[in-house]
């Protein structure tokens, strides 16, 4: 929902009311919208216990916990796909630390997702210089055909779109990395395809199955 | 086995030497040949992996013998990769696919014929170009942090001894007092090159002269700048020139412990490092007692999760001991107060890469390279509108006219040149005025952009610069920590401004502003990421005020690439 | 980059402030040193509370920028100066227009993402953002734009957390993490929306936040308050079924004087004791009287465990926060408190069975009124063993600071009240109650009553000063008699976890430890008034407490009269059935989260 505000803009060096006036009669839409809150609910999902086990001889096998809350956080994620909130609790729990720490870090670092992501990753590179040459319209042409937006996911589960920082292939630029495979030079009209190579791949694996 | 002394390193390179002997045209021993397919993450991506593997098996199914492939790190020519060279015939390859491969071999290999179609033909000229030092893109290079970088198997530690590696190392524990060490880093005039440009000697002589037992060195190469990606094609390309120089830097400063700071998402150079980091151990050149005397240095990874201001360095100490990688107020500044509160030493990856050859070559040599403030070469990612976009190495001092137009090939589809934006989110544009200013780290301050970490984004007439400050500004705008005020207000708000004005909704009282908060924010932000972030704005204010004059008076205006869609990064992280 | 100097005498340093020249000592702030010199720089995220070992030094406003001079080489900068260290031959300037305008745009980029709600706001001209911008000059709010929009978390009963109105200072933090060590906030997000908040953004209520309240008292705006209850005491007082008692802790007659622009440390006990009467309230009782109480049944217990070996050391347990946080943090040793009942709610406790039955009152019809100074007794009041067969111990608890706001509603110049007593029977009581305002009171109230009971002599030295001082942690050996008792003093959770910590690995040989979750005790506690900073306004609360007991005729807590009366009469032998009935509780281990 957008506001419409009434913006006052003084000049400092002149302070006419005329120009005051002007302002007031001139509504500008600002940005104010509700933001969604990040308050993690018990996901109810249980993970298999070896899942835990595997974090937990991982950490164990560390040298020293101190400091290394950043890259048990990988581990986790590696093992779990996201961090789930029991994730990051029984992290907090394993080494001794207030369950706050753990979350502020989670919250910090953008590698760190604690939503599971869909199946597949579209990862649209918003380097610089994938930026001049288009990639935001690239991103816009996902966004559209998939029908969210980025950080999202789609309702079956198969796409998300990420928007990420320069992935260094600047020579093919624009990028689109969907998982690990690499899609340079990319153009709006590419979109369809690429997207369909893996609708398409889903459903034969779907049709395997009924077999 | 384990290297005990400078002489059985000096053997294992005699050793070594055929390893490479094709490449560097060290005598032929008959049909040998060395292919060598770029392994960098750029040529990865369009499929020089299948290249190599289509070259094995033609090659094992024509019984080729004495043909060896060798996956090298980033050539540096990104936009015509996958690149293949051929050795001791020096044929440089540009845009092989694996469909390529039969006629590399039935061509090059049995007959002995070049492969015309996949040449570089030279777009000026309008010809083909078979060397690499016939090219204009590799012409006013000259390699010394990117030397090993295309030439040796990354993943091979014997190559990289053969070509002299590790023999800094030797030298300095051997034969140098650790002051010897830092004055021949001080005598070379070399500079931080992550950005800032403080002198490498004295911090290294700083962090020496701290009162403690325990001392840390740190590697930066969390490269987060977008569209610069020289730090990842070392690490990729020459990762043990990195480990030596740590270890060198170690020594001087009297640490026994190294920490690689690295982003996850550069999964290949983390596995390269990985791979050096072990062999090195294997041949003692790191743990206990190497070169048999007693110091004894090693390196663990630490990994990025994805901030940019963790490249400022207090973020990164604190994003090294697991916390949130907000930055700290210096001083105490790291080489007093650093990791888990010891003196600590943190240097660029391209800054450590310069240190082994500084330290065989001498401090001379390398201080006749460069300005008289600023020494040696500099790397540089060119990229956005131009043609030949990819790594370069330049010595300092030389003209942005020459990196551009020389080496980078100009503007594509004829388009006129408009700026060029160096130092990536921190810097600013340099316009055609300044492209004849012999670039160092002062003279890009001077005309308010910065060094940066060696990002150069090239702008033809279409862009809008308006358009390019707010695409800087939403990069900061979401990279900032929050941390102070005006870094996580005032980016919100530049950006917000940014936005109204391409849109249309600007006032000339709101440019004033704009220029007001751009300069508060500079003036008062906690750290390097935000006090540099108005840079863009106040330099494309500069240069093309009329632009954002045409936003805001509403006449016809240049049209303006991309459009603002507002995103909410906590609520909808995922 | 400056090297240290390893010097062990500290050197002075000639600096310049603006036009005056400054010898100052080595290693102090520009902030520091401007203030010796009379000059003024506004800060806002920096808290220095030396005697708590509490610095917040972010650095993060940049509301204290001063202009750093460097004309040779024209490169004047703007640093802040609560970290700034001063230099030899430094020169700096606070008054450059520079220096105003990076400041007054600080606080103005903060407004712009604020609720700008000040008329209804529960720090309205307590706040301090609100005072910079008026100190600032702040006419203006140019960059209208996104703002943070999050709902409030009202989840407890206790703490109220608007992360909207949050300007990223890290105090709160700073105090939960270091000093409290409770780790129940960390920053949050990144960027434009980050804030401070708990574990997953919880709501308040699911973490193991201790309600100790020490975030309210140093948060600058209102993004952490207390949870507001008087509304329900005026209902409650203008229905006219009910017997409203009120009751008031030792630490509020030493504070409450500066809501009205009194000087801290006034005691105004007479003063508080008619506004309440004025305010409507039927009986005005003390808390201290549950404070003697306590003392009878922590004297009795600790004698009790010293002759039948029980569990040693025994811990006071006056403080909920203090409860809750070993709970949270050390279930493991949750058997090793006392299990007496707060003094407060003993009172209520007492006001609904003796006292009811005594005037002939249907317990349902009392409602009992806390006034605190702390935040905690809220969820405390509300736990579920203290309320069980939906019979409060205690009904509304209100904060020093609510107390202020509803003499200031009920329209009492507080300042011309004449002095009136407490309500009897449960407003008699003595000088070792009184001390229970401050960290060391309660052991040694204690000790005054246990010396006697265990002697059997007269104690005529009353003032246990081994006991008293500002420190963390104390530990001091009383002699009772041929026994040495090894005390314990532990105010502030960090200074607690010192000790429990010891206690769990075996360590500790004490035989009582108090502990305060506030440091410095109730009289710092997150319901009084805000110190904003000011460390001294706690250090006379402290002397007006000493003070207070001094001028008790009656200063042991077994010579309480009514107390005396009350145990003849109704609750038998201390320590006795009906006292374990009705004075005792039990904890549970918690989660922590």
């Amino acid at each position: 929902m957008q506001k419409v505000r009434i913006k006052f803009h003084i000049e400092r060096k002149n302070y006419s009311w005329q120009i005051i006036y002007k302002y007031f009669e001139k509504l500008v839409n600002v940005m104010t919208k509700p933001q969604d809150i990040d308050v993690m609910k018990p996901t109810g999902q249980e993970f298999p216990k070896e899942k835990y086990d595997e974090l937990e001889a991982f950490i164990n096998n560390l040298e020293t916990t101190k400091g290394a809350l950043i890259e048990i956080l990988h581990k986790a994620q590696e093992i779990f796909r996201y961090l789930p909130r029991d994730v990051q609790l029984f992290i907090a729990r394993k080494l001794g630390i207030p369950g706050a720490e753990v979350f502020g870090v989670v919250s910090f670092y953008s590698y760190f997702t604690t939503k599971p992501g869909g199946k597949h990753t579209v990862s649209v590179c918003m380097g610089t210089a994938c930026f001049v040459r288009g990639a935001d319209k690239v991103i816009e042409k996902f966004k559209e055909v998939l029908g969210i937006e980025s950080n999202e996911t789609t309702e079956d589960g198969l796409f998300t779109i990420k928007d990420v920082r320069c992935i260094g292939a600047c020579g093919l630029a624009p990028v689109v990395m969907v998982d690990g495979k690499v899609y340079g030079r990319v153009k709006v009209e590419d979109v369809d395809g690429i997207i369909n190579t893996y609708r398409k791949q889903e459903e034969q694996n779907a049709d395997k199955v009924l077999r | 086995m384990q290297i005990k002394s400078l002489d059985e390193l000096y053997e294992l390179r005699q050793e070594s030497t055929g390893k490479i002997a094709l490449r560097l045209h060290m005598g032929t021993s008959g049909n040998a040949k060395t292919i060598m397919v770029c392994g960098g993450t750029g040529c990865l991506a369009s499929d020089s992996d299948k290249v190599i593997k289509n070259l094995e098996l033609i090659i094992k199914a024509r019984k080729l013998e004495g043909t060896s492939i060798v996956r090298t790190g980033c050539f540096g020519f990104c936009e015509q990769g996958p690149i293949v060279k051929i050795e001791p015939d020096n044929v440089f390859y540009v845009r092989v696919g694996p469909k390529d491969a039969k006629d590399l071999v039935d061509e090059h290999l049995m007959k002995g014929n070049r492969v015309e179609r996949l040449l570089y033909e030279d777009p000026q000229k309008n010809e083909k170009v078979h060397t690499q030092e016939e090219m204009s893109f590799y012409k006013k290079q000259s390699r010394v942090a990117l030397r090993n970088c295309g030439l040796i198997n990354p993943e091979d530690i014997y190559e990289y001894i053969a070509l002299g590696g590790y023999e800094a190392l030797g030298k300095a524990l051997t034969q140098m007092s650790r002051d010897q060490v830092i004055d021949i880093v001080k005598k070379s005039g070399l500079r931080g090159r992550g950005g800032g440009g403080f002198p490498t000697g004295l911090k290294w002589e700083i962090t020496k002269s701290q009162q403690s037992n325990v001392k840390f060195i740190i590697c930066n190469a969390d490269e987060g700048d977008p569209g610069a990606f020289m730090d990842r094609s070392i690490l990729e390309g020459d990762p043990h020139s990195v480990i030596e120089a740590m270890a060198i830097g170690a020594y001087a400063i009297g640490a026994n412990k190294g920490i690689v700071y690295i982003r996850a998402e550069y999964p290949l150079a983390i596995e390269r490092l990985n791979t050096a980091l072990r062999q090195a151990r294997e041949l003692g050149l790191l743990g206990k007692n190497i070169f048999g005397t007693d110091f004894s240095f090693d390196i663990t990874l630490k990994y990025g999760a994805g901030a940019f201001v963790c490249g400022e360095e207090t973020a990164l100490i604190n994003s090294c001991e697991g916390k949130r990688g907000e930055p700290n107020y210096k001083p105490p500044y790291p080489a007093e107060e650093g990791y888990w509160g010891h003196p600590t030493c943190v240097n660029n990856v391209e800054t450590f890469a310069n240190i082994p050859v500084i330290m065989t070559k001498g401090a001379e040599w390398f201080a006749t390279m460069g300005t008289e403030k600023s020494k040696g070469t500099k790397v540089f990612a060119l990229a956005g509108k131009i043609n030949n976009v990819g790594l370069v190495e330049v010595p300092m001092g030389i003209t942005l006219r020459e990196i551009i137009f020389d080496i980078g090939g100009g503007i594509p589809n004829g388009k006129k040149f408009k700026a060029v934006q160096t130092g990536g989110p921190s810097g600013g544009v340099i316009t055609e005025q300044g492209l004849d200013t012999p670039i160092d780290y002062d003279s890009l301050l001077e005309r308010g952009s910065m060094m940066g970490s060696g990002g150069m984004i090239v702008m033809d007439e279409d862009d809008n610069m308006v358009n390019i400050a707010k695409f800087y500004l939403e990069f900061t705008m979401d990279e900032a920590c929050g941390r102070c005020g005006p870094g996580r207000i005032g980016t919100k708000r530049l950006f917000e401004m940014l936005h109204n004005i391409t849109a249309g909704k600007a006032t000339m009282a709101d440019l004033d502003a704009l220029k007001q908060l751009a300069y508060m924010i500079k003036d008062s932000a906690l750290c390097g990421l935000c006090q540099t972030a108005p840079n863009p704005v106040i330099s494309t204010m500069k240069h093309f005020w009329h632009e954002y004059v045409a936003f805001v008076k509403d006449v016809d205006h240049p049209r303006g690439e991309g459009r603002y869609t507002p995103k909410n990064k906590i609520g909808m992280k995922s | 980059m400056e090297q240290d100097n390893q010097c062990e005498n500290k050197k002075t340093l000639n600096i310049q402030i603006n036009d005056q020249k400054l010898t100052v000592p080595e290693g102090i702030t520009v902030l520091e040193a401007s203030h010796e010199a009379g000059v003024k720089i506004p800060t806002l995220c920096h808290l220095d509370l030396h005697d708590l070992q509490m610095y917040n030094k972010t650095a993060s406003c940049r509301v204290c920028m001063v202009e750093l001079l460097d004309p040779k080489n024209n490169r004047n900068k703007l640093v802040p100066s609560c970290v700034t260290k001063v230099q030899d031959g430094m020169a700096v300037r606070t008054d450059t227009i520079r220096a105003i305008t990076a400041r007054r745009m600080a606080v103005e980029l903060m407004l712009s993402n604020h609720p700008n709600e000040c008329f209804t706001c529960p720090k309205n001209l307590e706040c301090e953002l609100q005072s910079l911008a008026e100190e600032l000059n702040v006419r203006q709010i140019r960059w209208e734009g996104e703002r943070m929009v999050y709902p409030k978390d009202m989840s407890s009963d206790a703490i109220v957390k608007d992360a909207n109105k949050c300007i990223y200072c890290r105090r709160c933090e700073t105090g939960c993490n270091e000093v409290q060590t409770c780790g129940i906030l960390s920053g949050i997000g990144r960027g434009f929306n980050a804030f401070v908040g708990p574990f997953a953004n919880i709501p308040m209520v699911e973490s193991s936040c201790t309600y100790c309240g020490q975030c309210v008292q140093v948060c600058p705006t209102a993004a952490l308050t207390e949870a507001f209850h008087t509304d329900k005491v005026w209902e409650a007082i203008n229905d006219p079924d009910k017997h409203v008692i009120v009751q008031t802790a030792p630490a509020i007659r030493v504070a409450l004087g500066e809501l009205f622009g009194m000087e801290a440390g006034t005691i105004v006990t007479g003063k508080m004791v008619t506004a309440l009467k004025r305010m409507g309230f039927d009986e005005v009782f003390d808390t201290n009287f549950g404070a003697d109480l306590t003392i009878m049944e922590e004297a009795s217990e600790l004698i009790y465990r010293l002759k039948n070996n029980k569990t040693l050391p025994i811990l006071t347990n006056c403080c909920p926060a203090w409860v809750k946080f070993i709970e949270h943090q050390f279930p493991e040793l949750i058997h090793v408190p006392s299990t007496c009942k707060s003094p407060h709610i003993m009172l209520g406790t007492i006001a609904k069975t003796y006292y009811a039955e005594k005037k002939g009152l249907d317990p349902d019809n009392i409602v009992v009124v806390s006034v605190m100074p702390c935040i905690a007794k809220k969820a405390e009041a509300k736990r579920a063993e203290l309320t069980k067969d939906e019979h409060n111990n205690v009904d509304i608890v209100i904060t020093t600071r609510e107390l202020g706001a509803m003499i200031k509603e009920a329209g009492i110049e507080f300042e011309r009240l004449p002095d009136s007593e407490f309500d009897n029977p449960l407003g008699e009581t003595t000088g070792a109650s009184v001390i229970f305002g401050t960290a060391g009171g309660v052991i040694e109230a204690a000790l005054r009553t246990a010396h006697e009971w265990m002697t059997g002599e007269k104690l005529e030295k009353v003032e246990f000063e081994e006991l008293r001082g500002m420190e963390g942690v104390r530990r001091a050996t009383v002699k009772i008699g041929d026994q040495e008792l090894k005390i314990g003093i532990a105010s502030g959770l960090g200074n607690a976890r010192e000790i429990l910590e010891d206690i769990r690995d075996g360590k500790a040989d004490y035989h009582a430890i108090e502990i305060m979750a506030c440091p410095g005790g109730c009289i710092a506690g997150g319901g009084q008034p805000y110190h904003h900073g000011n460390h001294e306004v706690v250090k006379k609360r402290r002397e007006a407490i000493y003070e207070e007991d001094r001028r008790k005729k009656v200063r042991k807590s077994h010579e309480n009269k009514e107390i005396l009366e009350l145990y003849k009469k109704y609750l038998g032998d201390p320590f006795g059935d009906m006292a374990h009935e009705l004075l005792h509780t039990h904890f549970e281990e918690r989660e922590r989260i």
